[in-house]
Parts: C-alpha cells; sequence; structure tokens
C-alpha cells in the first residue's frame, strides 16, 4: 500500500487549526528552523482510508485470540473507555489550579490505594510510562535507598536467567552492574547460587513472580530473605501479576518495591493502541525518594506534595492520566471479588489449554502452571526441521495471533502461551484444535508449512534485512 | 556438522583463540555462530581498552537475542576488527577469519580447550 507521503498532492490538506484571531509574532530567528518540515499535504477522507487500511492488516484483541505470553493480552472493557473520554478528564489541562481538578487527583489518589492494596505496597507513582520505565524507576528508588545510607559499594543487581530482557536492561541503563542468577531444574530460582553471588555488592533483586515460564516460585520467602540478608533489596517486576492478584501480595512475598503494567493486568490497551502505565509502588521506607509530585489527601482536599527526597520527575506531570482513569475503571468493575475470580480464571484458562495440547506438544516443565506455559518444539525442529517459527507464522491462517517466541531464552524452540480469562472455553477449545491440526499439517508435509503464512497481507518479512539495513525515515524519490 | 579447526584453542562459551605475532586473536566459533543465527549487530570495545578472563568485552545481537562474547583472557586491546561493525554478517559467512579483537599485554589465560575436546562440549549442548 502506498505510504502517506506518497499519496502527498501539493495545496491539498485538511484544516486541522482556526483561522488565527491573535496577532502574530515571530519567533527569534535562532529558534526557527531553516526549511519548513516534508509533512505530506492530504484530505481527510484519504488520510481516513489510510488508516482504516492499515487497520485492517492488522490482528488486535478485538479481531481474535492472542495468546502473547507475558503480554496479557485481555480483553479491554467499552466502559473504561467511556469513562476515559468523559470530557472533565479529556478537556483538562495539567497546568490548571488544583481546586478545578479535585476529581482527577481523586482518580490518582483512589487508585493508588486499590493498587497499593492489591500489591501490598504503601505508596506509589503514577509517572512511569509502561513497564521498563517501571523498573527504570524502581531501580532508582533502590539506588537512592542505599546513598541514602552511604552505602555506594552497593553496585550489582541480581536477575535471574529466565528474566524479561528489560530487566538487565534496566538495570544497566540505571547504572548498576547486572549478575545473572541461574534456574534450577524445576525452573525457579537455584538458591545456593543466589547465596553465592548475594553479598556486600548487591544492591537489589529483580523477580518475576509467576516467572516467565508460568512457574510460581515456592521458595519466593527464602529468596527475598537471603537477598535481604546480604542488604539488597527486593523488586517485583508485575509483568505476572494477572497470575495472583487478589490471591498473594509482592509486598507479602517480601518485595519491597514493584511496578505494575495497567495495560497488561488492568486491562487498559497496549501498544499502538495505549499508551502503557508502568506505576511503581513501594513500603513506606521508600516512599520519600519517590518522583515528585505526588497526590495527597487532608480533610476531603486533594493536593500535590513533593515527597522529601524525591528522585525528582521520571515524566512530565502525572504520568498518563486517562490510562489511569481506565484502570481504575477496571478494578471498580471487578471490585473485591472479581480480582481474585479474574486471576484464578487466567490460571485456570492457561492450565485447560496446557492440558489439551500436552499429548503432543512438549512442555518445558511437567507440572501445573500459572498463567502461562511454555512448550518447546525442539523434538520437532530436530525431527522434521518444523521450528516454533513456522508454527506461529501457519496460526496467523488461522486467525490467532502467535504466542511469544523464542522467548525465554533457557527454553529452546520456545512457544509462550497465555490465553488470559477473557477467552471462553469454546474459544480455548478451538484454538487447541487449530494447535493440533498445524502439527498433523507439519508431520505431513514439513517443507508445507514453511510457506506459512498464506492469508496474511504480510507473510514472513526479512527481519535480517530489517535489522541490518533498517529504513527508518521516508526520503524523497 | 560444525568446523572445528585443530590449530585453534577454545572455551566452552564458544570462543576460538589463537597466538599471532605476540597477540591474543578471539573469535566466536562456527557453532556460535549458527546457533546465534544471523548477526545483525556486534558491539566491541574500543583499542586500549582492558578485558579480563571471564568476562564479557563485547555483545552480539541476533534476530533472536542479545548474546554476551566472553574473554577467555585478561589484557589490553590491541586491535578491533572494525569491519564487524559494517558488516557483522561476516562472523555468519566465516567465523575463523572474522576476529573480534586482538589482545596484547596478556597476563591471565583461562584454561583453553582443544578441538576435540570442544567438539565435545558442543555434541553435549546439542543433547
Amino acid at each position: 500500500m502506498k505510504l502517506l507521503f506518497e499519496r502527498s498532492c501539493p495545496g491539498r490538506g485538511s484544516d486541522l487549526l482556526p483561522p488565527c484571531d491573535v496577532p502574530v509574532t515571530q519567533l527569534p530567528a535562532d529558534l526557527c528552523r531553516e526549511s519548513a518540515p516534508q509533512l505530506p499535504e492530504i484530505s481527510e477522507v484519504d488520510l481516513s482510508r489510510h488508516y482504516t487500511e492499515l487497520a485492517k492488516q492488522t490482528h488486535g484483541v478485538n479481531d481474535g485470540f492472542y495468546p502473547l505470553g507475558s503480554c496479557t493480552m485481555k480483553y479491554n472493557p467499552r466502559i473504561d473507555e467511556e469513562m476515559a473520554a468523559l470530557p472533565g478528564f479529556t478537556n483538562l489541562h495539567p497546568l490548571q489550579s488544583l481546586d478545578t481538578v479535585q476529581g482527577a487527583l481523586e482518580v490518582l489518589h483512589t487508585a493508588e490505594q486499590y493498587l497499593c492494596e492489591i500489591t501490598g505496597m504503601h505508596a506509589m507513582t503514577f509517572q512511569p510510562a509502561a513497564g521498563a520505565h517501571g523498573e527504570y524507576t524502581g531501580l532508582l528508588l533502590i539506588r537512592k535507598y542505599h546513598q541514602s545510607r552511604g552505602d555506594a559499594a552497593r553496585t550489582k543487581i541480581l536477575v535471574p536467567d529466565s528474566a524479561h530482557g528489560t530487566n538487565p536492561a534496566s538495570a544497566t541503563m540505571a547504572g548498576f552492574t547486572v549478575v545473572h542468577v541461574p534456574s534450577n531444574a524445576q525452573g525457579g530460582v537455584d538458591l545456593d547460587a543466589l547465596r553465592e553471588v548475594a553479598g556486600p555488592d548487591t544492591a537489589g533483586l529483580m523477580l518475576t513472580n509467576p516467572n516467565t515460564v508460568g512457574l510460581f516460585d515456592p521458595n519466593i520467602l527464602e529468596i527475598t530473605q537471603i537477598v535481604h540478608d546480604a542488604g539488597g533489596l527486593c523488586y517485583y517486576d508485575g509483568a505476572n501479576l494477572n497470575a495472583v492478584m487478589g490471591h498473594v501480595r509482592p509486598g507479602d512475598m517480601g518485595f519491597d518495591c514493584v511496578h505494575i503494567n495497567l495495560h497488561k493486568t488492568f486491562a487498559t490497551p497496549h501498544g499502538g493502541g495505549g499508551p502503557g502505565s508502568g506505576p511503581v509502588g513501594c513500603k513506606a521506607f521508600l516512599a520519600d525518594f519517590l518522583p515528585a509530585p505526588r497526590v495527597v489527601e487532608k480533610d476531603g482536599v486533594y493536593a500535590l506534595e513533593t515527597p522529601a527526597h524525591t528522585m525528582g520527575q521520571v515524566r512530565s506531570f502525572y504520568g498518563n492520566f486517562l490510562v489511569v482513569v481506565k484502570a481504575l475503571t477496571y478494578i471498580l468493575t471487578l471490585g473485591k471479588e472479581g480480582i481474585p475470580e479474574a486471576s484464578a480464571g487466567a490460571v485456570l484458562n492457561a492450565n485447560y489449554l496446557m492440558k489439551k495440547l500436552a499429548d503432543r506438544y512438549t512442555m518445558s516443565y511437567n507440572t501445573l502452571c500459572m498463567h502461562e506455559f511454555v512448550m518447546s518444539l525442539e523434538p520437532q525442529s530436530h525431527a522434521i526441521g518444523v521450528t516454533a517459527m513456522d508454527i506461529a507464522k501457519r496460526l496467523l491462517d488461522f486467525g490467532i495471533h502467535p504466542p511469544t517466541m523464542y522467548f525465554p531464552l533457557i527454553v529452546h524452540e520456545a512457544l509462550m502461551v497465555e490465553p488470559t480469562e477473557t477467552e471462553s472455553r469454546e474459544t480455548l477449545d478451538e484454538a487447541a484444535e487449530i494447535f493440533l491440526k498445524i502439527l498433523d499439517e507439519a508431520e505431513k508435509d514439513p517443507e508445507g508449512l514453511h510457506a506459512a503464512p498464506h492469508n496474511t497481507a504480510i507473510g514472513r518479512p526479512d527481519e535480517v534485512a530489517a535489522a541490518r539495513n533498517p529504513i527508518l525515515r521516508y526520503t524523497a524519490p | 556438522m560444525y568446523v572445528t579447526p585443530v590449530d585453534l584453542k577454545y572455551t566452552k562459551s564458544h570462543e576460538w583463540v589463537s597466538e599471532e605475532n605476540g597477540l591474543t586473536v578471539i573469535g566466536l566459533t562456527d557453532y556460535a555462530q549458527s546457533a546465534l543465527g544471523d548477526i545483525v549487530f556486534i558491539n566491541l570495545p574500543e583499542v586500549g581498552d582492558e578485558v579480563t578472563a571471564g568476562e564479557p568485552f563485547s555483545d552480539t545481537e541476533s534476530v533472536k537475542a542479545v548474546s554476551d562474547v566472553f574473554s577467555p583472557v585478561t589484557g589490553t586491546v590491541a586491535e578491533v576488527n572494525e569491519d564487524l561493525l559494517d558488516n557483522p554478517a561476516l562472523v555468519n559467512e566465516s567465523p575463523y577469519e572474522a576476529w573480534l579483537i586482538k589482545v596484547e599485554n596478556v597476563t591471565e589465560t583461562e584454561d583453553l580447550l582443544n578441538a576435540e575436546e570442544y567438539e565435545a562440549v558442543v555434541a553435549a549442548e546439542e543433547g
């Protein structure tokens, strides 16, 4: 399809701004760009058709099953969007005087209280714009804590080898050195290996529980104790909170700070439909280091406060505020009973689908899973040359978004499947049939599977060429 | 199935090592490049940087993953193969010609494997 730039026609355009009704002033010359930006000139109808065409080529959770592991692609209820579209929220300006935005501050304050209750934390910031940003903020909290005690020797962050790639990346960004901790045969943290690396240079541990192989680490209390005994802090990556919310709290597992992905666990949109939101919660002893400002309430009046030893701001103003409105709507809709029901449903659905596939697909760990499970196509890849990539590509032809591929790295030819609680038993049955049918196809005609998908707008893009020679901007012919 | 020249030494973490005019030359083995898949980027140290035996000195990025490359020696980087910055595919095409770095003033060397021992390591990993 044509790019917007290729559809551009000089002089055509849409009236985005009303005529200027104030005197025109010139900016100082040194602040002005030398030439006008090359923006496409295009009519509104052509613009609308362009994006509609793009939308038709995508697959969202509203199109079909989307079991992308660790991403928690649950359905986003329409009422969340309705609440976030209320003019009282959408027409706010972040610099309005506080007496005119009491309702918005109440949203932040209420959401903080509920999310602290769910995570077992005492205070929270909504500034981080997504999960990795939350990790970075949490790590700055840990750094500020050690600094405040004059402990400059703690430079290392311990990260299990099953962790999300963002964990070591965030730790490096925050100025720490990453130490990998190996997993044991059960997929959990190897306690002896952890004891060996935890010491006076340990700033903290980053952990997802349940982890990326979909298993809850039964040694979690011992893990956090080992790190605390060494003088380090424990950071909970909330990527997989959907498996346990309402049942067990990171704060009770011994974690000192957490981030939550509202765009996963609390049903706000992901990716292009985002933006995301990665609030960071902490125990009371870290609250003074949180980003500024924080919302506080006194006698029913909401105000903003700068924590005593704040790290400063990690994003402008209050973060992605409307995402918080959606998440709060979700929490209030589900209520105290619905939150644990949702996570129980997520675990049930994952186990149901795993069981349906386990006779034919090799499961990485032969045990009950939490909200997701990992299977390995290694036997098929050795025997008939059919890889996780081939299965994933063929799923597209059946209107299923593939599971996460080639992750976690500790499982070869991995497919990580997370159905979420919002899928019905019928959908899971259909999906299981398709997964099994594809394996039949693979055994009968392995070569044929290398050609899939057949029905999508784009089949197998050359990822290597795209990574080696990316074209990142349009250049006019 | 993988090429393992007998005149080179190897590490368990899939680097090859050779001596050349008093410098220690380090690269990635054929098995390593095959397991990584198409390499799209290589991050290399600079001349004069210190490398430490058993510690990473470089990382390679493939479509699948980013992986550390470990130094089998402690010393100072004398030369860096800058061709790899523009064309990391050279490691996939000819892993034993596409060296990564050359190290001088080597003060410590890990226990290295010969070709036969390294082939056994690869066979074990392949399962």
